[in-house]
Order: structure tokens, then sequence, then C-alpha cells
């Protein structure tokens, strides 16, 4: 990085420091997220590949930039979508909890506020979503499946762009100190 | 635990929460055998555990185990060591009684052959001394055992009895200095005593200088000493030397290879002949054996008695009329009816007296007793 590029010294600048959201923006964007994937499929098969509450978990850890914060938040919208969903109560929680925990140690050392970067983070952590969701599917629950490469990348893909939009939304629930 | 803790706090989190999933999905998830997978993951953690438990046990119970049985083992080869030399004892002792059996069952055959009165005695006994060369034996006067009598084995003479108590009696031995038997060489029929030294061989005496004796001849009791019957053999010439008066001839004593246990006494000798010896055919020249007898005729070989002993003429005769009067029913003896002598008697059976092989000990040693 060089110091006469002013948008990444401005990055550069935040680094470090956790983001603070209203109380309901805590509870008011999982539920969201977590209604949106279980309403919007119903009326809109093709959107079905959205993976919303994993946005927001991707999204909170990462602006949070507390590890602990981060897989607490994957658990718990893990478990509520696991609650919703024909999954057992965990599945999604296991991969989300590693998603936030990781999410959240990344983004003490990458600049967050950065779109290009969100998409790149989005992309790779719904992979390692994914991944870590047919893992514990194959390993606990026997399932004989195989990874679906090509899909999951284009769901990522699509995911990520996606999350660059929510998370722009999202920012503007950030409270500022 | 508070520092370690306080530094890992985000690993703990994240361990926490997702071993605390884990366990809920495990308390959900049941396997195709309807087992909460929570279950089989206690099982699968335990089961390591608990075989790697009872594999310790058993390698202990297995130890211990074979700790008591290698002591019983051991006790029991302690045992079965001291049974094996116990019975090897037994066995040797058995092989010994059955040697010596065997011993007194060819001294038995051998007192058959013979026409020689003899009595089987066993040796309890060596005269006191090295160079002593006398022989207890378990039968004496009460036997019938005098003084002069000859001792004898199926292999030759041995010696003669020198005392004679009621239950026991001394022998000498030939090789003793001073005994001497009369002999006679098997070849050329030349006569002589054989007089021993204290040595394992005996000198040959009385032979002429030019005598024609080789290594190998065979000496025969001749009778002239009056102890040994005629016909036994008494050993052979093992060395011809020059000696200070002419050729000094050393004799083996054929009985007295091998240590004596059992011996017979000639209580009453009867003499015999000399055998011939052995036609051995010339270097370089085949020679058949003799053909068998035909069916019904005659045998070539001399017709021996029951006790091996050839038959005379008289014998012979003697036989025909007895078969004669077999095959008419007469009894011999009794007072009625005379048989017909006239008449050709029935053959001799198979395998009878008349058939005993050419070659057999009793034909090389044995003659008809002498009236």
């Amino acid at each position: 990085m060089s110091r006469y590029e002013p948008g990444l010294d401005a990055g550069l600048a935040v680094r470090g420091k956790s983001a603070r959201y209203a109380p309901a923006a805590y509870l008011l964007a999982p539920l969201g997220a977590i209604l949106l994937q279980v309403y919007l499929p119903r009326f809109l098969p093709a959107l079905s590949y959205l993976e919303l509450p994993l946005l927001v978990t991707i999204y909170f850890a990462l602006m949070r930039r507390r590890p602990a914060s981060g897989a607490a938040a994957g658990c718990v919208i893990g478990l509520a979508q696991d609650a919703l969903s024909p999954q057992p109560l965990g599945m999604n929680g296991i991969s989300k909890t590693l998603a936030g925990y990781f999410a959240a140690s990344l983004s003490q050392r990458f600049d967050v506020e950065n779109s290009i970067l969100r998409f790149i983070l989005s992309f790779f952590f719904y992979i390692f979503h994914q991944f870590f969701f047919w893992s514990l599917g194959r390993g606990l629950l026997g399932r004989q499946t195989d990874f679906p490469v090509p899909q999951t990348v284009i769901y990522a893909f699509l995911n990520a762009v996606i999350a660059a939009a929510l998370f722009g939304f999202l920012d503007r629930f950030r409270r500022e100190d | 635990m508070d520092s370690f803790l306080g530094r890992y706090r985000n690993l703990s989190v994240l361990l926490t929460l997702v071993v605390g999933q884990l366990v809920l999905l495990a308390y959900q998830v049941k396997t195709a055998q309807d087992v909460p997978l929570i279950r089989v993951w206690a099982v699968a953690a335990v089961t390591p555990l608990a075989r790697a438990v009872e594999a310790g046990r058993q390698a202990a119970v297995s130890f211990f185990s074979d700790y008591f049985v290698w002591r019983q083992a051991r006790e029991e080869n302690e045992r079965l060591k001291r049974e094996l030399g116990q019975l090897k004892l037994k066995n040797h002792l058995l092989a010994a009684e059955l040697a010596s059996a065997d011993r007194v069952q060819a001294l038995m055959q051998f007192r058959a052959q013979i026409p020689s009165k003899m009595l089987a005695v066993r040796v309890i006994g060596a005269g006191a001394g090295p160079d002593s060369h006398t022989l207890f034996v378990d039968r004496g006067a009460s036997d019938g055992v005098m003084r002069g009598m000859a001792a004898i084995t199926p292999e030759g003479i041995v010696g003669k009895v020198i005392a004679a108590w009621p239950m026991s009696s001394l022998v000498q031995l030939i090789t003793a200095p001073g005994a001497v038997a009369g002999v006679v060489s098997q070849t050329h029929r030349l006569r002589g005593a054989l007089r021993g030294t204290g040595a394992a061989l005996v000198v040959a005496e009385h032979f002429d200088n030019e005598a024609p004796l080789a290594p190998g001849e065979w000496f025969y009791t001749s009778g002239a000493d009056r102890v040994f019957p005629r016909g036994l053999p008494a050993g052979q010439v093992k060395m011809i030397r020059e000696g200070r008066s002419g050729k000094e001839i050393l004799v083996e004593p054929s009985a007295l290879k091998a240590p004596l246990e059992e011996m017979l006494i000639v209580l009453d000798g009867v003499h015999m002949l000399v055998p011939p010896p052995e036609a051995q055919p010339a270097e370089g020249v085949s020679l058949l054996p003799p053909p068998p007898p035909e069916p019904g005729a005659e045998s070539e070989a001399p017709a021996r008695g029951a006790n091996g002993a050839m038959l005379t003429d008289a014998d012979r005769l003697a036989e025909r009329y007895r078969r004669t009067a077999e095959a008419q029913g007469v009894q011999l003896g009794t007072k009625g009816r005379v048989p017909d002598f006239t008449r050709e008697p029935a053959p001799p059976a198979a395998g009878g007296r008349a058939a005993a092989p050419a070659d057999s000990p009793a034909a090389k040693k044995t003659e008809p007793p002498r009236p």
C-alpha cells in the first residue's frame, strides 16, 4: 500500500476500530434476514440461493472486529435459521459460528470499509460456510453428497454482490461515537 | 484458569459455542439404527479408552496368569524330568534284562545243539585283582558243578572251574597264566595247546615251527586236555611272530571278545567232530549257491537229528523204520503186530529233521555223539 492513495489511508485510519450499532439493529437485522430467507424463496424461487443470515453474520463480525462477538452472532443466527429449517439444530449454527469467528479475526487485519474487500470476503466466507456445512452433513449426519463446486462459486459470487449492497445498507445503522 | 480464559477468550468462546452446538446436534440426530448421535459419539469417544483399559487389564491378567502357568510348567517340567530319569533307568534295566534274556536264549539254543550236558550259569563277580583272570558264577556243587569242568559259550571256550562251592563256583579263564587247552587247527588238523599268559591273547604251543598256520586260522578243542570236549571253537590266530625259540602264535580266544555275563558249565562232555573249513571260491571265480533240493528227493545236505547233529546211517535206518511203523499204524516197542519193514515208508514231512539248512551254525560245529 502506498501513502499516496487517500482511500486506503482512510481505511488504515479506521482499521482496528469496532463499529457500534443501535441495539435494535442487532435484533432486527438478523431477524429480517432470517425472515427474508424464509419468505423470499417462497415467492421468488430464483432467490433461493441467497444466504442473507450468513451475510448479516459476516457483516456484524467484520464490523465488530471481535471474534467472540462474531462467533456468538453466528451461533445465534445459525440456530435461529436451523429452527426454521428442516436441518437439525446446530448445522447452520456451527457453520455460521465458525464463519463469524474467522470473519471477525480477519477483520482485524483488513480495512473492512472497502467495498472490494467486503466483496472478496463475502465471496470467500460464503464458500467457507457452504463447505463447512457440507462437511458437517457428510461427517456428522452421513450425507453422501458431493460438494457442488461450480454452483457454490456462482452462488458465492451472487451473494457477494448482494453482500456489497447489503453491507452499505446496514452501514446506515452504525452509530458514530 | 481466569488468565487462561482471558488470554484465549475468543477461542474459548468459539470452542464453547461449537461444542455446545455439536452436543445439541448429537442430541437430535439419530443414526440409521435409531440411536442418538450423541450416544454414538459418546460410545465412539469412550470405546478407545475402554479398549485401552481392557487391553491393559487383559495384559495384566495374562501376565499374572502366564506367570503362574510358567511356575506350574516349571514344576511340571521338574517332575517330568524326574520321571524321565526314572523311566530311562527303568528302560536301561529292562534293556539289560532283555539282552540278558537274549543271551540266555542263545545259550539255551546252543545247549540244545550240543550233545554235552551243560548248565547255564550267570557271572556274579570277578576275582579280586586285575590279573586274577577268574570269574565267580552263581551255580556250585549243589547243581552238579565240580572242579575241572569246562566253561564255554556259543562263541567258544571260556576256561575251567577251579573251585566249586555249594552255591557258586570259580572259573579260571583261558587267558589266565597257566591255563591250558588242547586244540587242533581247523584247516590242517595240527594238534597243539593254548596256554594263557595273563594277556588278552593266548599262545599256541607245541606246533611245529614249519606248521602252515596263518592269521585267521581257527583252533578247535581237541579233547586231549580232558577238560574241554572236542570240537568246541577255541580261538582264531591273531598274529604270528618270531619268538625266542621259534614262531610265536598268538590266538585271540573267541569267547572272550566281549564281556561275559552268562556261560555254560559242561557237566557231562561229549566229544564232537571238528567242522571242516568252509570252501572259499578262488579269487576271480564266480560260484553259484547250491541248488535247492528237488521235491520228494532226498536232500543232499546231511540229515540232522532233533538237536541239529548230523545223522549216521544207523540213525537214518532207525528213522526209516519209525516212519514205516507209523505209516502202518504200529507202535514200536509194544507187544502186538509187527510192521512190514519191506514196504516203503511215507516220505518225511517238509521242514523235518532232514530239511535243516546246510549253513546253520550246528552244521559247522557239531557231529553226532560218539557211542
